[in-house]
């Protein structure tokens, strides 16, 4: 049979049951339209997910150097005192994945104030290592770089430091001493709350290396530039796994490792958390699916149900068709067609929808949502499978009807 | 050779199964007893009867719409008893017309587009399809109220374009089932004046009647009691 006949066949009889045709779309046009806007709407929370992840620090890796091996005992990380600045320096400048990378001692420390004093851990960085932490100053300002180059006294607090050492006023501009040696404040941490592991970030001093370096490590001065760790940040939509790779290839080289032998490094990055982030993806694909399938099961009974009718209504039609030469494909075809016609038009205003909740969740909720051209594809290939799936069994029920008790049907 | 050959047709239906073809009650209800019968090309038939006397079961069969359960069917030469039902819907594609008594065009559908229907089953395209259905609608005299739906015709104009769909496909046979049942005296002429015409022109027309001055137009008269022909007469 001819499609463009059978098409506009299917049509009439749509349109003969306008209000019944669209009671029974009803069930497509939500489902859709729940498909379209959750896929929007659920890509921008990822988005959003993935932005706050970043702040805590899923593109950042932490270099550190090898452990020591004394008499066959290792000592683990950070025990080798193999990293200096330099390498800091060739990893933020030559490994191109790389935005910043922020070479930090570290250490815990009374800090006094007055009269009061306060246990925390003390950091010697560069500005750099804010960056890498996404970490912005809630006042004051970083260090700057004669400050870096001079020793200067001058530190950087948490909001938990700044709490317990100073209470309400405005700790700007005082001066604490970190191991006896007074510094001054400069600026004040934002506020970070609790890492992974549930340590206070904001529980911290940071002083410039050079400070930490030759004023508060005290020992020896001999092990010029060592440090305990490099943080780097990956640039953005760079592969993690490119730049561990990169910096390895580097150290490896300014270290003069042989080919097969141990890194005298290790590299760590926070996979917990990028796990995290993936299985609360595949939750929400899974969210997605489930209400998608739903939805359209429920449609496509509808719309099974509603040509079920059809059928029975029109078995004289049938008949009389299947009298002037239509073959049981032919009466099957034009079911078949009308079923499809009926979900695509559905598939079609919930598209419509779709964009309009989408847009509307967009602009007064002020979420980030993003409709891709992928999802409407989606959506009308489901909906198309759904009106084939569900329209068959009364197509094909139609198709089987002897044409004489068709023709007699009352 | 005749265009219908018919030899010892016989139709029994089961209880249930078909139940509204079975007037009264029982398990097993013979609708044809052994009907022979010959056709010739171009000939005009009436079959008569009371109803549940087999008539209509005998036009089921020449139509191709229904099987006997015994006895052969040569429509054309071609024997139709053994044939699958695509077979069957393209024999009655081709080979015949039918003429309903409730007319049964399609609703809210031109009379334009019910003309054409059997061409859309026959494979021809859009073009040629919509002439041969303008030619018909010409022939029966309603050429241009083809854009109208059934509901906007009155009855004889809508049996008229039910005769236009018989014979847009140039068939050898015209099957008419009760006619002019539906329609008044002076229209029923008007209907069989155009069957008579279109017979005229070479066409085979076969129709079933219980009126006697319809059955009147015909030149040969069958008449059915119990599943047998009990007379046939030319006038």
């Amino acid at each position: 049979m001819n499609f463009l006949a059978a098409l506009r066949s299917a049509l009439r009889a749509l349109a003969a049951n306008t209000l019944r045709s669209i009671l029974t779309m009803l069930g497509i046009i939500i489902g859709v339209a729940a498909v379209i806007t959750m896929i929007a709407v659920g890509s921008g929370a990822t988005a959003r997910v993935q932005e706050q992840m970043k702040g805590l620090g899923s593109n950042i890796m932490l270099v550190l150097p090898g452990g020591v091996t004394a008499g066959g005992v290792r000592l683990g990380a950070q025990t080798g005192q193999g990293l200096t600045e330099e390498d800091s320096q060739a990893i933020a400048q030559e490994v191109p994945e790389v935005q910043a990378a922020a070479p930090s001692l570290r250490t815990g420390a009374q800090v006094v104030v007055g009269n009061s004093n306060w246990s925390t851990s003390v950091f010697g960085t560069s500005n750099d290592f804010l960056e890498v932490r996404e970490w912005p100053l809630e006042s004051g300002r970083m260090f700057e770089a004669a400050e870096m180059q001079g020793s200067a006294k001058v530190a950087l607090i948490g909001k938990t430091v700044a709490r317990e050492l100073f209470g309400d006023t405005d700790p700007v501009d005082q001066v604490i001493r970190v191991k006896k040696i007074p510094v001054t404040v400069v600026g004040i941490l934002d506020k970070k709350g609790q890492n992974a592991m549930g340590q206070d970030q904001d529980d911290v001093v940071i002083v410039p290396i050079s400070t930490f370096r030759n004023r508060i490590q005290g020992g020896t001065a001999g092990k010029l530039k060592r440090i305990g760790s490099i943080s780097v940040k990956v640039k953005e939509g760079q592969s993690m796994k490119a730049a561990e790779d990169n910096i390895k290839d580097l150290l490896r080289q300014r270290f003069k490792v042989q080919p097969g032998a141990d890194d005298p490094f290790s590299i760590r990055n926070l996979t917990e958390i990028m796990q995290a982030q993936e299985a609360s993806s595949r939750i929400m694909t899974l969210l997605l699916a489930a209400v998608a399938g739903i939805s359209l099961i429920i449609g496509g009974i509808g719309i099974m149900n509603i040509m079920l009718v059809s059928v029975t209504e029109r078995t004289r039609e049938i008949g009389l068709r299947m009298a002037v030469g239509a073959r049981g494909k032919d009466i099957l075809a034009q079911f078949l067609i009308e079923a499809v016609t009926l979900s695509l038009i559905g598939g079609a205003i919930g598209v419509l929808l779709g964009a309009i909740a989408t847009w509307a969740v967009g602009s007064f909720a002020g979420w980030q949502v993003s409709m891709t051209l992928g999802s409407i594809a989606l959506a009308a290939g489901f909906s198309a499978i759904v009106g084939i799936f569900f329209g068959y069994y009364p197509a094909r029920r139609a198709s089987r009807l002897l044409p004489i008790q068709a023709l007699r049907y009352e | 050779m005749a265009l219908i050959e018919a030899r010892d047709l016989v139709k029994t239906y089961h209880m249930g199964a078909a139940a509204h073809t079975a007037a009264g009650a029982g398990m097993t209800v013979h609708a044809l007893r052994g009907v022979t019968l010959d056709i010739e090309e171009g000939d005009f038939v009436a079959i008569m009867g009371a109803s549940g006397s087999g008539k209509s079961t005998l036009m089921n069969i020449l139509g191709c719409l229904d099987l006997p359960t015994s006895g052969v069917y040569r429509l054309a030469g071609e024997e139709v008893e053994t044939m699958a039902q695509d077979q069957l819907a393209s024999i009655r594609n081709r080979r015949i017309g039918f003429v309903f008594q409730q007319f049964n065009l399609l609703p809210r559908t031109s009379a334009l587009e019910n003309v054409e229907l059997p061409l859309v089953y026959s494979g021809v395209k859009a073009a040629e399809r919509r002439a041969r259905a303008l030619a018909a609608l010409g022939k029966v005299g309603l050429g241009e109220r083809h854009s109208h739906t059934p509901a906007e015709l009155s009855g004889g104009q809508q049996q008229r374009v039910a005769i236009a769909r018989a014979l847009v496909n140039q068939p050898q046979l015209i099957l008419a089932d009760e006619p002019t049942g539906a329609l008044d005296s002076k229209t029923s002429a008007d209907i069989m004046q155009l069957l008579a015409d279109l017979n005229r022109q070479g066409m085979t027309v076969v129709i079933v009647t219980h009126e006697a001055d319809i059955a009147a137009w015909a030149r040969r008269k069958l008449v059915f009691r119990d599943g047998l022909i009990v007379e046939d007469v030319r006038t």
